[in-house]
């Protein structure tokens, strides 16, 4: 070989492989193995310790937080006070800001009527466009409001790793990463967050096996849906105080069968089509520091809360206008809306739902928060009012006597919001991250197959037994 | 250039210790608007060091912080300007080593081997100052340009840890300098530092790791190699090691020509991405 010559990448290669058979074999053991001990020295040297105090503390609350037997518990404790806060608080908010913002369209629809506009475009604007926006607003950012700040304030403490810690022996029997538990705790935020936040996890499998059953954790867009039908269905019969109490327990219900559904459909991939052992890890338990309250304010409302506020807007505002438009072209006297429900009928009785829900999901595909506003606007049929039932009271009567909703559809719905497909922007940060066309399809139809199953089943059993 | 100089706020930190100190006046927070640079500088760490923070208290972005290792799993990018030069400061994602095979070390690995900043700062933390090293010495290896924060002295300070930065600058050949980035204490020097070592006022001795006699006469046989074939590498001497120790991910990207094309888009500005993340605050 020529000196002089530039060598091709494989002449550099095989010298290298020459090169190496003279090392000693561990060579590279041993220079990690010096850096790893002069790092040491450094450290000794440059570091004076006096006293641990801190450290002692910090010891015992993860003794107590972390440990066998109290973990859980504390975890489930943690969990359901964040969820009642947020279903005691959001309720109220909610009421008041509904009844500001029909009061509005009121006045918005009575003005375009002394302009003499034609009745389309008073309802398509304040009917429809108006009436998607004011619903979203009013039935997702309480919840959010609360919700976030509570979720932040334990993530900024370091709580977070302590709960994959608590969860990671279930995780590993299912085959995954113990840091899936990270990954799903994120998801509760989003979904489409938890997928991306699934890059913490090094091996491929583990890190497929997280993306695909992130979805199975109900995001921020989905609480408020499973809190309403908690406080509106499942609470209906108490009042006050222990009305919340049911509310949240029904909702922390549903959290935990969405955990449980994650930790199955894990174990199950695991033994299918991502066969594969579980990786050891090392979990690190930051320090716990005080939260920064002014940051936590403006992550969790600024950040957090307008930004899916926004996004629901963008798509309760076409969805407004689809619905009205669907609402108000007709055949006969039956509304395309009303024919594409009674369509879809059959399919949502089997399943323990009708098929105005089933168009509403529908409808929602691109943000899974518009599915309760876009169910009331259905049934209502659009023109007829435009003053929305603001209590729950009134929603109930809506649900129950106007259309025949029984405890099974609500249940039902609940668990169908629990597993049914991503949303859009899910669906699509799942087929950028996997860069695969196959596994976001397959997380479509894990999520969907699970979801029409688990109704099917509920549905048929609740008829068997006679329960409905 | 000037709507971003219109724009940019004039840092509002918190220093008891140096209210008069010319360095703050000279911090201008610029945001996301990196669209024009002269400086790349790259923030290292092991997870949750606070590297986020700092880089929020640099640039005044909201880039979401947690305290949780891992949150950071892309890159991010925020500017800031100091003593009229304007700085590109990329947040990269917290690993333990160089070596390792996830995507968010990954990402970090690259970057500073291939994105060529102008000087990397490792972060570190103060009261796991031994572990911190590691990485410390594994980025030494590599390049010159280093700058070693100590971060987080308000927890150490609590936890009665005393950290003799002097004495680990010392010992590693690079600054080392004490900071509380969710104060703001120690910033100012830290960004004195920062343009010293930029602008060769600061020069570095970094301490390597030397190895045996073959080891080294391995390295200087292929570091010349590689260099003639991949011109301006910058870090020839750490592809060597990886092709001694069979990398096969370097002997590809080294036999598909990935390299050099690996170093151009390491470079490139990622304006677009970055902005729109550290607006929506997600990642």
């Amino acid at each position: 070989m020529n000196e002089t010559k530039i060598s091709t990448p494989n002449d550099i290669i095989l010298k290298a492989e020459t090169l190496r058979s003279n090392l000693s074999s561990g060579f590279r053991d041993e220079i990690v193995k010096s850096l790893y001990s002069e790092a040491e020295v450094i450290a000794k040297r440059a570091v004076n310790t006096a006293t641990d105090k801190k450290y002692d503390l910090d010891q015992k609350i993860d003794r107590l937080v972390t440990s066998p037997l109290t973990g859980l518990p504390i975890m489930l404790i943690l969990l359901g006070l964040v969820i009642w806060l947020t279903v005691s608080g959001a309720n109220v908010v909610s009421e008041a800001i509904a009844t500001v913002l029909f009061w509005i369209g009121e006045q918005g629809k009575s003005l375009f009527n002394l302009m003499s506009l034609p009745w389309w475009i008073t309802g398509f604007v304040w009917d429809g466009v108006y009436l998607g926006l004011a619903w979203v607003v009013s039935v997702m950012l309480p919840p959010m409001m609360i919700f976030f700040p509570a979720f932040t304030i334990l993530e900024d403490l370091g709580y977070l790793p302590r709960v994959a810690f608590n969860l990671d022996w279930l995780y590993r029997k299912a085959g995954a990463h113990g840091k899936q538990s990270l990954t799903m705790a994120m998801g509760f935020g989003c979904n489409a967050a938890g997928v991306i936040s699934t890059r913490i996890i090094d091996s491929p499998r583990e890190r497929l096996i997280a993306i695909l059953t992130n979805n199975f954790v109900p995001c921020n867009g989905r609480f408020p849906t499973l809190i309403m039908l908690g406080t509106v269905f499942v609470a209906a019969g108490f009042s006050g105080f222990s009305a919340s109490l049911i509310a949240s327990a029904s909702v922390i219900g549903v959290v935990l069968i969405g955990v449980g559904f994650t930790l199955f459909m894990s174990w199950l991939l695991t033994k299918t089509v991502l066969k594969g052992e579980a990786s050891a890890f090392t979990l690190e338990l930051p320090p716990y520091r005080k939260p920064n309250i002014g940051r936590i304010l403006y992550t969790s409302l600024i950040d957090r809360s307008l930004f899916v506020l926004w996004r629901a807007i963008q798509t309760a505002v076409p969805a407004g206008a689809v619905i009205w438009i669907l609402a108000n072209i007709s055949f006969g006297d039956v509304s395309l809306a009303r024919a594409i429900a009674n369509w879809l009928n059959p399919f949502g009785f089997l399943l323990g739902l009708d098929g105005v829900i089933l168009l509403a999901y529908i409808i929602a595909i691109p943000a899974n928060e518009i599915v309760v506003p876009t169910m009331m606007m259905v049934y209502m049929g659009a023109g007829s009012m435009i003053a929305g039932p603001a209590t729950s009271q009134a929603i109930h009567s809506l649900l129950v006597d106007g259309n025949g909703w029984t405890m099974l559809t609500a249940v039902n719905l609940m668990l169908f919001s629990l597993l049914h497909n991503p949303c859009g922007t899910t669906i699509a940060t799942i087929y950028k991250e996997t860069n695969s066309l196959k596994w976001a399809t397959l997380s479509v139809v894990i999520t969907l197959g699970s979801a029409f199953l688990v109704t099917f089943l509920t549905a048929t059993i609740a008829r068997l037994f006679g329960w409905v | 250039m000037n709507t971003a100089e219109k724009n940019a706020i004039k840092v509002q930190l918190p220093s008891e210790k140096c209210d008069t100190c010319p360095a703050y006046t000279q911090l201008e927070q610029m945001g996301i608007k990196i669209d024009q640079f002269d400086r790349v500088i790259a923030l290292a760490g092991n997870p949750n060091t606070g590297k986020s923070t700092l880089f929020n208290t640099l640039t005044g972005l909201k880039q979401h912080t947690g305290n949780w290792p891992g949150k950071t799993v892309t890159r991010a990018e925020g500017g800031y300007q100091f003593n009229k030069v304007r700085y590109k400061l990329v947040d990269l994602p917290g690993t333990y080593s160089l070596l390792s095979a996830s995507q968010d070390e990954e990402v970090a690995r690259d970057f500073i081997l291939f994105g060529q900043p102008d000087c990397t700062v490792v972060v570190t933390d103060a009261t796991a100052l031994e572990r911190n090293l590691n990485l410390v010495m594994q980025v030494l290896e590599i390049t010159d340009k280093v700058v070693v924060a100590v971060n987080l002295m308000d927890e150490a300070r609590r936890k009665g840890l005393e950290v003799d930065t002097r004495s680990l600058a010392r010992d590693l050949g690079v600054p080392a300098i004490p900071v509380t980035a969710r104060t703001g204490e120690g910033v100012s020097t830290l960004l004195q530092t920062i343009a010293g070592v930029v602008d060769l006022s600061i020069l570095t001795t970094p301490r390597r790791v030397q190895g045996t006699a073959e080891f080294q006469h391995a390295i200087s046989e292929l570091v010349p190699m590689i260099e003639d074939l991949v011109p301006g590498i910058p870090n020839a001497r750490w592809v060597a090691i990886r092709l001694l120790d069979g990398d096969v991910k370097v002997q590809q990207a080294l036999t598909s020509g990935e390299l050099p094309e690996l170093m151009m888009r390491q470079r490139r500005a990622d304006v677009q991405f970055s902005g729109k993340m550290s607006i929506s605050g997600r990642q």
